[in-house]
């Protein structure tokens, strides 16, 4: 029941917003009235505070509480009041009473649930049967007018007959009076209109008549066909148009991956349809498979570029609306700062472009200035110092070699010259000897025939001498450019062989001054 | 323009022709004739001493026509007991039976070589298909009419449109050779077909009921493509609505004489009327019948496509002061002309789409899709014009009074 709190009197009056009774205008009538007391309807939540004070105030308690009481005994509820003291409360009373009070307020609110229920259903059960009663209505009276008409119907019929039979009298009547009066007067005959005689009527100009019906008739469903066949072959031809530009308008589908997957099996279809339906002699095919792939497909693409452009529709409503989820949609303020930056960008780029043409153009149009020539002139310095070192290096080598050559060339002369020397010295030493034999031969002079041959040798030897004297000086002269001195040498032996004892060291120093200025001139 | 004198029409039946006095058929000799109760005489203009007499016996006449092909009178005699065909080249005679006593009960193709006539024998309907050369008999089968209204060939000559009685809104759409195609109905119980009219090319079928409405039938289905409302209001922005008003006369009173010229009393009495463009939405005189009289004045009692196949021109007999034209291309309401008096009647050129209106005063009233003019018939006194007339050339438009007719030259347009 929730939170009571002990009610007594004095608590009463500060709790007297707990305490309020609700009037309702059907069942309480209490013609005399509290002036306080306030036929109102439940208030709102609101100002239920306010309201509930509005009945009790802290002056009128006991009046009020008096007023409950007599409403509440009215009613049929036990007495507030204690009954054995008056002005005291009976609690429990008083507890009991707003218990039944709520239960009431329950209960009645439920019945009145019912009563709406019950008048909506009533409301529908009468217009469903306004509608059928309308209907039967209009059923009725048109089964009144059937009924009238066959009986018209019937009625015109008997009156037809009769009219009928009147006639056939008539007509006999009338046929028979009169039979020679009809007749036709005419001046000259007229001629047809096409211009032939007149035929008799037989079964082959029945046939031909015939003929010249269905004639007619196939020809006008001949050119209604033609018709049709163009319209159709036109329609088709647009069809296929259609379906081409849909198919191009449609994106390709590389941004989106969701989207691949899902049009990626249609659009292998697409091509394969594509391939199929562009044939030229589909087009003239009317079977119905052809028809419905045809249709069927424009409506396939026709969906998807509808899709398509929702889904554009959509991005746009949302970029406007400000939610910028998908990555690829780009604010219209970005899209243009990205655009000015790149014109920027490619601006810049010009420019530098431009120079640098401009200077590759000086450069090679316009040699005279001064600098320039300074440079170009450096470079061919350059160009020629390199060949110069080239040279050098080249010179170099080649200076090497001849000195190699000279130095194997003094070393084979010195060794020539020391030969000589040697064979000098042998020579003399045998010229001696020659010469002691010979006098010592003389005395043996018919027996030595070795020394013959070795005077022979000796003549030979000093025709050798002498050619050898002779051949030196000129020895002399061939050896000269590679050194002077060395034609000494032949010289000193000469005299080496007349004294050549006392002139060896001089001879040796020579050599050695031949080899020391030899050194000399290598350093 | 230019107007002939006004001339007296003769006979209670005589038939008038426009073109002047001629019915053109097939460019061949033309004649007229004069038709009495029982006698017919034919004259020729190109020959004037043939004649012909023709004595139906004492069975009077109650409609002639020619043939297509300008030889053979068919005659309807009275009571529609038979209709003789009457031949001027061979002098012979054939029979009819059982005619349908209709509205429009014999239909010749536009090429004039078959002949459709409704017949009805023992309270059923039947239409038999003759060949005109020789007037054989192509075809004769029954229809599923109640009563048979009337029956119209297409232009193209394949298909023949047959119609109930108007307790009956029903239309049976029958080959050449007599199968039926197709049967059209559009509601049950309420007053049905008044009006229909092919199109030109044979495309379309407009259908005009006592609903108001006019129904459009294709020929490849023979099914309802749209159909065409008739309301009092007319709300549509692209519609242009032409409004006659009266002008009153400008005399200047110096030019005043006694005694007054005959001009000028026609000038002074004869209202001249021009038309303004009235602002859509534009409401429209509307009339609603006595609901227990028979034949009421509703529903679309007039319908006629324009020759080159762009518009139809319509009357709804409970607006019966406005023209409706509308566009076949687009399917949609053109033009309505709202005249002063009760539209008479209404023909297209047959060469272009320019319309003629006559309303029972003594202007006619001429539309083209360039625009619309009010023209007064020069004469004395009265001269109420009930009926029109386009020459088959397009340059001359016969107007006619119940006692007097009139013809009326057109200039052709020079083209720059």
């Amino acid at each position: 029941m929730g939170d009571w709190k002990t009610i007594t009197v004095p608590v009463l009056s500060s709790d007297s917003k707990n305490i309020f009774e609700y009037t309702s205008e059907k069942k309480i009538s209490a013609p005399s009235m509290n002036s306080q007391v306030l036929r109102l309807p439940l208030p709102s939540s609101k100002n239920m505070h306010s309201f509930f004070s509005a009945f009790c105030t802290e002056e009128n308690i006991e009046q009020s509480i008096s007023y409950l009481d007599r409403e509440l005994t009215t009613l049929g509820f036990p007495s507030i009041y204690m009954e054995s003291k008056e002005k005291e409360l009976n609690l429990i009373s008083i507890i009991n009473c707003m218990n039944e009070l709520l239960v009431w307020q329950h209960k009645n609110l439920r019945a009145q649930e019912e009563v709406e229920m019950q008048h909506l259903k009533l409301s529908s059960d009468m217009d469903h049967l306004q509608n059928c009663y309308a209907k039967l209505k209009v059923q009725k009276l048109q089964n009144i007018i059937s009924s009238r008409a066959t009986q018209y119907n019937h009625d015109m019929k008997r009156k037809e007959r009769e009219y009928n039979k009147l006639k056939e009298r008539l007509h006999q009547l009338v046929m028979n009076k009169k039979d020679k009066k009809i007749a036709m007067e005419v001046l000259n005959y007229v001629g047809r209109a096409d211009g032939k005689r007149g035929a008799w009527r037989t079964d082959k100009t029945e046939a031909r008549n015939e003929e010249e019906m269905y004639k007619v008739l196939l020809s006008d469903y001949e050119q209604r066909q033609k018709q049709l066949l163009v319209e159709n072959a036109e329609l088709k031809k647009v069809l296929q148009q259609m379906k081409k530009e849909i198919i191009s308008l449609l994106p390709p589908q590389k941004q989106k991956p969701k989207e691949r997957s899902e049009d990626g099996p249609v659009l292998s279809d697409l091509e394969e349809d594509i391939g199929e339906l562009n044939k030229e002699n589909m087009w003239e095919l009317s079977c119905e498979t052809v028809r419905e792939q045809l249709t069927n497909s424009i409506r396939k693409q026709w969906r998807m570029l509808k899709n398509h452009v929702e889904k554009l529709d959509n991005q746009v409503s949302r970029v406007h609306s400000g939610a910028l989820n998908e990555k690829d949609v780009i604010s219209r303020e970005d899209h243009e700062l990205q655009t000015e930056k790149l014109e920027l960008e490619i601006q810049q780029c010009k420019e530098m472009i431009k120079t640098q043409q401009q200077l590759l153009q000086q450069q090679l149009m316009s040699p005279c200035d001064d600098d320039t020539t300074l440079l170009l002139q450096d470079c061919y310095l350059l160009e020629e110092r390199e060949r110069l070192q080239e040279e050098w290096t080249l010179f170099r080598e080649q200076k090497k070699n001849f000195e190699k050559e000279r130095r194997s060339f003094t070393e084979a002369a010195i060794r020539l010259g020391l030969e000589r020397k040697a064979f000098e010295e042998d020579r003399g030493a045998w010229l001696k000897q020659q010469f002691l034999s010979m006098s010592t031969d003389y005395k043996h002079s018919e027996n030595v025939t070795t020394p013959s041959a070795f005077l022979g040798s000796s003549d030979q030897d000093n025709r050798l001498v002498k050619s050898t004297s002779q051949q030196r000086k000129p020895h002399c002269m061939l050896s000269g450019p590679v050194s002077a001195e060395p034609c000494q040498t032949p010289q000193y032996i000469i005299r080496n062989s007349s004294s050549a004892a006392s002139k060896k060291p001089a001879g040796d120093s020579k050599p050695n001054q031949w080899v020391e200025s030899d050194k000399e001139e290598t350093q | 323009m230019d107007f002939s004198e006004l001339f007296k029409l003769s006979g209670l039946l005589g038939k008038f022709s426009p073109d002047g006095k001629c019915l053109v058929s097939g460019g061949r000799p033309l004649r007229d004739f004069l038709c009495w109760l029982f006698r017919i005489f034919v004259w020729s203009l190109e020959q004037p001493d043939w004649h012909c007499k023709i004595d139906e016996g004492s069975a009077g006449l109650v409609a002639s026509c020619w043939s297509p092909d300008g030889r053979h009178i068919l005659n309807t005699t009275e009571f529609h007991l038979r209709i003789t065909v009457w031949s001027l080249c061979t002098k012979s005679v054939s029979y009819i039976k059982y005619p349908k006593a209709c509205q429009q009960g014999i239909a010749f193709t536009r090429d004039g070589r078959y002949m459709a006539v409704a017949e009805r024998r023992d309270c059923k309907d039947f239409v038999s298909i003759f060949v005109c050369s020789d007037w054989q008999l192509l075809r004769h089968f029954d229809t599923e009419t109640q009563d048979l209204f009337g029956i119209d060939w297409a232009p193209n000559g394949c298909v023949l449109a047959v119609w109930d009685t108007c307790l009956e809104y029903k239309i049976l759409l029958y080959s050449l050779d007599g199968r039926l195609l197709s049967t059209y109905r559009a509601y049950e119980w309420s007053l049905g077909i008044k009006s229909i009219a092919w199109s030109p090319s044979s495309q379309f079928l407009a259908i005009g009921s006592y609903d108001e409405k006019v129904r459009i039938l294709n020929h490849v289905t023979w099914k309802k493509i749209t159909e065409f409302e008739h309301p009092a209001t007319v709300a549509n922005k692209r519609t242009i609505v032409y409004k006659e008003v009266e002008k009153s006369p400008s005399v200047e009173t110096e030019r005043l004489s006694f005694p007054p010229t005959r001009a000028l009393a026609s000038s002074l009495f004869s209202t001249q009327s021009k038309y303004d463009i009235a602002q859509v939405p534009v409401s429209l005189q509307y009339v609603k019948p006595v609901a227990d009289r028979a034949n009421p004045k509703m529903g679309i009692g007039m319908l006629a496509f324009s020759p080159d196949n762009c518009f139809l021109a319509t009357k709804n007999d409970n607006i019966p002061n406005a023209v409706w034209i509308w566009d076949v291309q687009k399917l949609k309401l053109s033009v309505v002309l709202e005249q002063l008096c009760g539209i008479q009647c209404f023909q297209w050129d047959p060469r272009q789409p320019r319309l003629a209106v006559c309303t029972g005063n003594s202007k006619v009233y001429l539309w083209s899709p360039a625009g619309c003019v009010a023209v007064q018939v020069p004469g004395e006194g009265d001269f109420p014009i009930v009926s029109l007339s386009w020459s088959s050339s397009g340059d001359s438009l016969a107007l006619l009074s119940k006692d007097n007719f009139c013809v009326c030259y057109l200039e052709k347009e020079e083209v720059k």
